[in-house]
């Protein structure tokens, strides 16, 4: 029989209604891959074999009266940032210790409505917070890539490493995962893997543990462009128990995967040129420029002049909605206590030995920013900043342009313990710097695998869209996709 | 603008986080590595820019005042570290 887990998302689901194989045995092939790969990736933080037994045979009961959702019986992996009822959602944080919760997040629900099967929790940075998925409590996430003849253990990307290995790695057949910064594209763009954020508003975030509301959306990892449409199809949609969640109807995101990029503006932002970029980075952008045009595309260059102060008004945007939202961890309501001597040295405890450095050094910055004398300089200057970097996106749109096509990094992945990035917070921050504007603007941006460098490792670009434009995205992307013609499978090693 | 000694203590007080002595240096260094970054932004001139409220241009919903959900107390303590009767056990506030 042929490997269940290399089949695509979409071929999957064909199979399943066909019958040519049951969920059970789709997720006993991933439950089977997940124990022999995950000792050496980490990808996983819970693995939940009888619930994705359960789901799967109740799966294969529809299918078999020719019934099921979207998604039916198609097994997936979780972010362990999404409250999944009775299992594991820690945030991959000490705080969070044991937590279980008794309510399931919106975008789960929607997955389950619609068939899914949930084979486990994905491994992350603390809170989301991180670029090489190493601040997780429960240790680093090895990539599934190495370089060309060498055996170092590089990173996924983050946050949303876990997610983006296990798709790599066929450990699950899609995944969730959110992006505030940059944490579903970057490490789509490390893994060979496609990854899409949303508009904000697009997915509902009740249920996600927040890290800066005003940024966090959820989206989908895949093997293709076509799996993250299918996913991105079940996640999205209005909610009423998140107020920022957008009333709009979801289009069926699968159906212009396959539209093109005929007549269509595609905008390249000068400010992307990075001095110190890798001449195989710039080589890449061209190409993919290409690739567009010769399927009918035209290119337009444009400026986005406010590009540099994304990332240092995220620096200070996202600590400080951080440092509020993760006020709410002091050893009362759920997860670790450590004992004081009063209630003040129970908070003080509980929060020194439960939170990590990089999410410590947040919240201190975030309180920082936002303390007395001090929230006028950094918090609403950078939120004016936050402004002026929307408005260049609206100019570049209003002058006819449908899609902006940018590199999604400035390198691709590193090594696991990487002493530069380790020893200066502000260097790991850079991995974020083409991803964050897109945040910061509330843009849908989606990463798709375009290229390899000269050691053989995953590069790739980003498209970044109007507002609640995801289909132009998913269109683009496919003609990039198409046109690079090439494997991201990583040859086994694990 | 950078930050002292004191001032890391005082923040750690603030975001209640236990900053032990031997902590501060490392800390310091680290929050003006990231204060020194951010320090780019009083190069943009913003007069006559409003601050970003909502990034999609939508009015925040409002549904009515009504109880809608709830009754369950034993779900909501149900992760608590320590709970009775359904109330959140903590060290005594008030002497």
């Amino acid at each position: 029989m042929t490997d269940l887990t290399k089949l695509t998302l979409a071929d999957a689901r064909k199979g399943l209604k066909a019958k040519d194989f049951t969920s059970v045995e789709l997720t006993q092939a991933y439950l089977d891959a997940i124990e022999s790969a995950n000792p050496s990736l980490n990808a996983y933080v819970a693995v939940t074999p009888e619930q994705a037994t359960e789901m799967a045979k109740a799966s294969d009961e529809k299918l078999a009266k020719g019934e099921g959702g979207a998604l039916e019986g198609i097994p997936l992996g979780i972010k362990d940032l999404f409250a999944t009822k009775g299992a594991h959602t820690q945030a991959a944080s000490h705080i969070l210790d044991g937590f279980k919760p008794e309510y399931e997040s919106s975008v789960t629900a929607n997955l389950w409505r619609d068939g899914a099967v949930m084979l486990g929790k994905l491994n992350m940075d603390e809170f989301a917070m991180g670029s090489s998925n190493e601040t997780s409590y429960y240790g680093p996430v090895v990539s599934p890539f190495r370089a060309q003849g060498s055996n170092a253990n590089l990173v996924p990307g983050g946050s949303s490493g876990g997610s983006a290995a296990a798709v790599a790695a066929w450990l699950c057949a899609g995944a969730t995962a959110t992006d505030t910064g940059g944490s579903i594209r970057q490490p789509a763009a490390f893994t060979g893997t496609v990854g899409i954020k949303p508009t904000y508003g697009r997915c509902s975030r009740w249920g996600i543990v927040a890290f800066a509301s005003s940024l966090d959306q959820a989206g989908p990892i895949a093997r293709t462009v076509e799996d993250a449409a299918i996913l991105m199809t079940s996640m999205a949609g209005y909610d009423p128990k998140d107020s920022t969640s957008v009333d709009l109807p979801v289009p069926d995101f699968a159906a212009a995967v396959e539209r093109g990029v005929k007549g269509l503006t595609i905008g390249v932002p000068r400010e992307y040129r990075m001095d110190g970029m890798p001449e195989e980075i710039e080589a890449l952008w061209k190409q993919g420029l290409e690739w567009l045009k010769a399927e009918g595309a035209s290119v337009k260059d444009i400026s986005l002049p406010h590009t540099k102060y994304a990332l240092p008004a995220y620096y200070i945007v996202a600590p400080a909605e951080a440092s509020s939202n993760l006020a709410r961890y002091d050893g009362v309501k759920y997860g670790l206590r450590v004992s004081g001597k009063d209630i003040t040295d129970m908070y003080e405890l509980t929060r020194a030995a439960g939170f990590g450095r990089e999410v410590k050094r947040r919240i201190m910055i975030g309180t920082y920013v936002l303390s007395a004398g001090y929230y006028d300089a950094y918090y609403v200057r950078a939120q004016k900043v936050r402004t002026l970097i929307k408005r260049d996106f609206e100019t570049a749109f209003n002058d006819g342009v449908d899609a902006i096509l940018t590199p999604a990094t400035p390198s691709a992945a590193f090594g696991v313990g990487d002493e530069d990035m380790n020893a200066d917070p502000v260097k790991m921050y850079l991995n974020d710097v083409f991803t964050v504007t897109v945040n910061m603007a509330g843009l849908p941006g989606i990463a798709v695998p375009a290229g390899k460098d000269g050691k053989g490792l995953p590069l790739g670009l980003q498209l970044i869209g109007k507002p609640f434009d995801e289909e132009t995205l998913f269109a683009a992307s496919r003609v990039i996709e198409k046109s690079a013609g090439l494997d991201f499978s990583p040859t086994r090693w694990w | 603008m950078s930050v002292d000694a004191t001032t890391v203590k005082r923040i750690g007080r603030l975001a209640r986080i236990r900053i032990e002595e031997n902590e501060v240096a490392a800390y310091q260094s680290e929050l003006n590595a990231i204060l020194g970054f951010v320090e780019q932004l009083g190069e943009v001139d913003v007069s006559g820019v409003e601050p970003m409220t909502s990034v999609t241009p939508m009015e925040l919903r409002r549904r009515e005042d009504a109880v809608t959900d709830g009754d369950y107390p034993e779900k909501i303590v149900a992760n608590a570290p320590l709970s009775e009767d359904n109330f959140f056990m903590v060290p005594k506030v008030v002497e």
